[in-house]
């Protein structure tokens, strides 16, 4: 029942304080709430906390990291101790450097190639929603036959074709993971393109290129944003799965996915778990915190609080 | 010398239009929707959405037109300012066809011609602050800088009554009367010599319609504009125009002075209209009037003959074989009708 009552009364002093605002004749901005609604989820909150700390760990993983990845000690296989955190590999290196090397595979890989993916997703899904007919048919067909491939297979293929490196297993999922990104782009500029602000821009005599980035793009950016940090935790698994196969980051660079695949053998499963659980967890906990991340912004982007206009 | 003649000569003067001569003329302008259906989108059909549309607007003037829902008249008011492309016809402004023009003349030439939009809601992009979607036209065309703009954006919003802190504010945060005299300023913003309203009022309360007509109005005398004024509601339309087209059914069905049109319509549909609309007076509201039945029939399947014979009370053998063509009736000038049995004749 206080339970109850607290909330009640919580209730009562946002909607006192939304009216207040409102009195004083500004109401709050889009941008504030929207940040208010995703902190309201605190897993959302929680998750944006681990995705920076992992984001400044890349960034600044030679501070960070105890020592060189690639160095190698005199003890191989060690138990993790106050020399080495988390032990070494088989090989004598330090676990606890490559993993946090490995964060940096991890993050430029899944931001590099979502980036790619967006850009192109964004503009030919602009391209087919807003000239629609021929150019929508032609466009939304090779989506549909990017689509039906079975994804994980497709880029198994092209990164074997042009070999494995960081920028290639990058480019390979950036320029296979657009058709997603384009049909939402696409769905949202079919109704916004009927907007009345858009027809008068066409009145105004705006280029097509101003309409359709300026007016139009702004207004279909947030399923775009929720499904771009999803594609990020996407990205991160099929990095990390594309390495465990021996077709990513090519050995002695250090990822998450080659340092998995380094600790297969049964005996390093059942003795040796100091191999294999931090770059299990590493990709787990990333993967579950940007998740959360892209529940909260779907929750504050895509709520109809403000965007109800009457 | 009077308001209405001051506005006239202004606007002619604006145009470059010769004296008698209209701003812009539809001549026969025809916007057909193909219906697809099947498997191989075949076109089954023809949705007439405007069917052989003629008048003129001279400059000054406020040409109305009003008509049920579905009549076609928004589509001609998009058709104007060439946000649709129409099937055939001409729309003729400033002397010149805009058919006949290529994309860059036509690019230009439009800008004088510009639009109001019925849902003050949905016609300004709610991510942009009142001040630059005004600015957007002039920074867009390169008509002036930055601070330029800004100082005319302050100008036009002080001209439709608003003051210059809402430059700053976004449209979520207006009220809708006050968003559409934003949708007023902004189609000003390029100087047009033209405007298509449509249906502005038509969202608004009662009381904000008044003040949104004053200042259309108001703007009218002051810049020297000429209107074409979309609507449904005949009091906003009696208020405002000049004269008056009655459209059913993609066409135009009476042309009139505003004073002719309600003094003595000739059209049957006119009459209807009239009489539909709730008389202010209470002592007319007994007098006998003349009730529609049924609804406006599809504009895919329109009746033989004269469109509106399905709903005439006066619909004889004639009116269901042979169309009547728009004339100018027995007094002839400038009020016409398409009846073959127009109202006030004796048959």
């Amino acid at each position: 029942m206080s339970a109850a009552t607290t909330r009640t009364a919580a209730a009562a002093r946002s909607a006192a304080a939304r009216a207040v605002a409102a009195s004083l004749g500004r109401e709050e901005s889009y941008l504030r709430s929207v940040v208010r609604r995703f902190f309201k989820h605190r897993l959302a909150g929680i998750g944006l906390v681990v995705f920076v700390a992992m984001i400044l760990v890349a960034v600044l993983a030679p501070l960070i990291a105890p020592h060189d990845p690639n160095q190698i000690f005199d003890e191989f296989q060690a138990a993790p101790s106050s020399a080495h955190l988390l032990g070494t590999d088989p090989v004598g290196r330090d676990v606890l450097s490559r993993l946090v090397f490995g964060t940096r595979v991890s993050i430029t890989v899944s931001v590099g190639a979502v980036s790619v993916y967006v850009v192109i997703g964004v503009c030919l899904g602009l391209a087919a929603g807003y000239y629609g007919k021929v150019v929508d048919a032609v466009l939304m067909r090779v989506a549909d036959v990017f689509m039906s491939f079975p994804y994980f297979m497709v880029i198994l293929i092209l990164v074997a074709v042009i070999g494995p490196s960081l920028l290639n297993i990058t480019l390979a999922i950036g320029l296979l993971g657009w058709p997603v990104i384009s049909r939402l782009v696409r769905g949202s500029v079919l109704s916004i393109k009927n907007q009345d602000y858009v027809k008068a821009g066409v009145s105004l005599g705006y280029s097509t290129p101003k309409i359709l980035f300026q007016h139009i793009l702004p207004n279909a950016l947030s399923p775009i944003i929720v499904n771009a940090t999803f594609g990020i935790a996407n990205a991160i698994i099929l990095e990390s799965g594309l390495s465990f196969l021996g077709l990513g980051v090519r050995p002695p660079a250090a990822s998450w996915g080659n340092m998995l695949s380094d600790a297969q053998s049964i005996t390093v499963m059942t003795s040796q778990p100091w191999l294999w659980l931090p770059p299990g967890i590493a990709i787990f906990v990333t993967v579950l915190a940007i998740n959360f991340v892209g529940d909260g912004l779907r929750d504050a982007l895509e709520s109809r609080e403000t965007k109800s206009h009457r | 010398m009077s308001a209405t003649e001051l506005t006239t000569r202004k606007a002619r003067e604006r145009a470059g239009v010769p004296d008698g001569q209209p701003l812009l003329s539809v001549q026969d302008l025809t916007l057909h929707y193909p219906i697809r259906g099947g498997i191989v989108s075949r076109q089954t059909g023809t949705v007439r959405a405007v069917d052989g549309v003629s008048f003129d607007v001279f400059p000054g003037e406020t040409l109305g037109i009003v008509g049920e829902s579905g009549c076609g008249k928004s589509t001609t008011g998009r058709a104007i300012i060439r946000l649709e492309n129409p099937t055939s016809g001409a729309v003729v402004f400033e002397g010149r066809d805009l058919a006949g023009l290529n994309t860059r003349e036509l690019r230009r030439v439009r800008l004088d011609l510009q639009m109001v939009f019925q849902d003050p809601y949905s016609s300004l992009n709610p991510q942009k602050r009142i001040g630059d979607l005004l600015a957007e036209p002039l920074l867009a065309h390169r008509r002036a800088s930055r601070k330029v703009a800004g100082e005319r954006v302050t100008e036009m919003l002080d001209r439709v009554g608003l003051s210059a802190q809402f430059k700053g504010r976004y449209p979520h945060e207006l009220s809708g009367g006050q968003r559409q005299r934003v949708g007023i300023a902004r189609a000003l913003m390029l100087d047009p010599t033209l405007l298509v309203l449509d249906e502005p009022v038509s969202a608004l309360d009662v009381s904000i319609q008044a003040q949104v007509l004053n200042l259309l109005r108001d703007l009218q005398t002051e810049l020297g504009l000429t209107y074409v004024f979309i609507s449904h509601g005949l009091g906003a339309v009696r208020y405002i125009s000049d004269r008056i087209v009655v459209m059913y059914l993609g066409k135009v069905m009476e042309v009139a002075t505003t004073a002719d049109l309600f003094a003595g319509p000739r059209h049957p549909y006119t009459e209807t209209l009239l009489d539909a609309y709730p008389a202010p007076n209470p002592h007319q509201r007994g007098r006998e009037r003349i009730v529609v039945e049924g609804d406006v029939p599809n504009a895919a399947k329109p009746p033989s003959g004269c469109v509106f014979h399905t709903r005439c009370p006066f619909a004889r053998e004639k009116c269901r074989t042979e169309e009547p063509r728009l004339t100018g009736g027995a007094q002839g000038g400038s009020h016409a009708f398409a009846c073959h049995f127009p109202l006030g004749e004796a048959a």
